[in-house]
């Protein structure tokens, strides 16, 4: 998994089937202590807002199986909003 | 997933067994504030109207595949979405 900070969301009306109703939210990867690392989008599950930390799972099966399917398009799926990040 | 911008498009009238009627666009991928990233790569279009100047998000690997269900297509990116609006 992930840890991403929430930036954006991407507003798109003609898509494939699977993302009808779903968000899409800009993340970018960071590290454990803030480095960036890139971004992706990720569909929410946790209704996660801009500004948010969260968890980002982005592999495919364990994102079909959160939305119960077997096929389907899906690979980055934000899991959780972090409350913190401590670091021994 | 990751922006993109549609940049061309791609025929070939020799494919291999699966890729009959696939339309294959050339996509430049984008970072979060929409400039280029990286090469281009040919992704197959799975909204079936995704064109020149446009842009979309697109997955990769499996999920590419999987896009273009019933049947299994081999292909390694392909466009999900036609992208209306992005905050970022």
């Amino acid at each position: 998994m992930k840890i991403g900070l929430v930036s954006g969301n991407v507003v798109s009306t003609i898509n494939h089937p699977f993302f009808e109703g779903h968000r899409l939210m800009i993340c970018d990867l960071i590290s454990p202590e803030g480095e960036p690392d890139g971004y992706t989008i990720a569909v929410d599950t946790v209704d996660a807002g801009v500004g948010d930390t969260v968890l980002i799972i982005d592999e495919g099966n364990s994102a079909r199986q959160i939305f119960g399917l077997t096929t389907g398009p899906i690979r980055a799926v934000i899991t959780g909003i972090i409350d913190s990040i401590d670091q021994a | 997933m990751q922006l993109g911008r549609v940049t061309g498009t791609v025929v070939a009238s020799v494919k291999t067994e699966g890729l009959e009627g696939i339309k294959f666009l050339v996509v430049q991928p984008l970072d979060k504030h929409q400039e280029p990233i990286g090469k281009h790569v040919i992704a197959a279009d799975a909204v079936y109207m995704a064109g020149p100047g446009e842009l979309v998000y697109f997955v990769a690997s499996r999920e590419a595949a999987e896009a273009l269900e019933p049947k299994f297509v081999p292909v390694d990116h392909a466009i999900v979405g036609i992208v209306d609006q992005v905050s970022s």
